[in-house]
């Protein structure tokens, strides 16, 4: 099997290492690189736990291959607050109980991060369609949607 | 789950790529890999080398040139989705874009991998089958243009040799008059089709209908392309009675098998309502511009 070495920006760090050909993007990240916001969910492509933002558009990262992504720049939910500073994302779904099990939430707020920035305020049925591929089995959609309104507003004002 | 192991390539020009292909008998395309990665982790596919076309320069477009609408194969379905000409004249290829997999998987699936993996429950084999699309594939002879029907020779197999990437999609220019629409059920999102029909028609001032074409998907080995159906439309006004027989000899030509999504009947009672939807939607359309 071959090997890479791969560099890639995530959180806005540079990282770089040696991958194995078949290790999955969502390994890496959460062995390699020590960031465990990333969550495995189905490890189907099917339930989004595992999206990140590849160069700003949501990824499963389940569903790549960490040699795909050099070169990319990255988010994951630990790039999200900013200087101890909540991003409004993550404030909404604080403020507006936009989670119980919180497994989902790392990438229904990555997802909603990149939704809000194509379309500043969407309508509830453009958010539900924006995050139908996060599944929560927990929560309830509804809360997650007054989540990415408060955001949303909060990031207008 | 991890796949099996492999080496990898990421060459970043069509012959390259093509060169690679040639030199290992077992290797296989990365395109947005959404179908390949998961059958790899399921061990349904076990390729000794992926050759990752994702840095190819020059496959992703959405552009009318010559007559064609030409789509290079690794465009993404969210970019086909974005796409303002795509949205304003081609509604039955928008339509269809919309519903594959989900937000996050359109990021990265292509048009052109979701025509080569040949999956009948795929979504696009039955839009480009209704418009009568062609392919265009690069080998190492140089490039050939497979016809669409040509294309379904059995599930998940298509005339493509090993040594050969499709890398465009052709789709007939609109013209005035054309209409189409595309309309699947499924359990949720992300699921694959229970049912979905596809409708690419062209009607004159008169409101005669020139030209159709019918594709169904997941209700066969193969996705449908129906001759019949769609020959009961041309010629006619697109009234009721005639809508009414296409729909049924649409249904007709579906071979569906039961499994968790429906019975074979259930599922044929869905093309055949898909079927009178998606007409009315395409009229609708077509007499709009």
């Amino acid at each position: 099997m071959s090997t890479h070495h791969i560099k890639l920006t995530i959180n806005g760090q540079a990282a770089e290492a040696d991958v194995p050909a078949r290790t999955l993007l969502v390994h890496f990240i959460r062995d390699t690189l020590s960031l465990t916001g990333t969550h495995i969910g189905c490890d189907t492509t099917s339930c989004g736990a595992c999206t990140v933002l590849i160069n700003g558009r949501p990824t499963k990262s389940c569903t790549l291959l960490a040699v795909q992504a050099d070169g990319a720049e990255i988010t994951t939910v630990e790039g999200l607050a900013q200087g101890g500073q909540l991003h409004a994302i993550q404030e909404g779904f604080h403020q507006c109980h936009g989670l119980q099990c919180g497994f989902c939430t790392p990438g229904m707020m990555l997802s909603s991060v990149a939704l809000l920035k194509e379309n500043p305020s969407p309508s509830e049925d453009e958010i539900r369609w924006g995050l139908s591929g996060n599944l929560c089995r927990c929560t309830g959609y509804v809360n997650i949607v007054k989540a990415v309104q408060y955001a949303a507003e909060k990031m207008q004002a | 789950m991890i796949p099996p192991a492999f080496d990898y390539a990421s060459p970043t020009t069509v012959n390259e790529a093509l060169a690679l292909l040639g030199q290992n008998p077992d290797a296989k395309i990365l395109a947005g890999g959404h179908s390949l990665l998961p059958m790899m982790k399921f061990r349904l596919a076990s390729p000794a080398l992926l050759v990752d076309i994702n840095k190819v320069d020059g496959l992703a477009y959405i552009k009318e040139e010559g007559g064609w609408l030409k789509i290079g194969a690794m465009t993404r379905e969210s970019e086909v989705d974005r796409s303002a000409l795509v949205k304003q004249k081609y509604p039955l290829l928008a339509d269809t874009a919309r519903v594959i997999a989900d937000p996050i998987v359109r990021n990265w699936a292509t048009v052109g991998g979701n025509l080569a993996h040949a999956d009948p429950a795929n979504d696009h084999p039955a839009t480009m089958l209704a418009y009568g699309a062609r392919l265009v594939a690069a080998g190492p002879g140089g490039t050939r243009e497979i016809a669409i029907g040509d294309f379904f020779v059995g599930p998940f197999t298509t005339p493509l040799e090993h040594n050969e990437i499709l890398t465009e999609i052709r789709i007939p220019a609109h013209k005035a008059g054309d209409g189409g629409a595309y309309l699947k059920i499924e359990r949720k999102v992300g699921d694959y089709a229970t049912a979905a029909v596809a409708v690419q028609i062209n009607v004159d001032s008169k409101g005669r209908c020139m030209s159709a074409g019918i594709g169904l998907t997941n209700v066969g080995l193969t996705p449908i392309r129906t001759a019949k159906a769609a020959g009961l439309l041309v010629g006619s006004s697109l009234d009721d009675a005639t809508v009414k027989a296409a729909a049924n000899a649409a249904a007709e030509a579906a071979e569906p098998s039961a499994d968790n999504r429906g019975s074979e009947d259930y599922k044929r009672s869905l093309v055949r309502t898909l079927t009178t939807r998606a007409l009315k939607t395409a009229v609708e359309r077509a007499k709009a511009g």
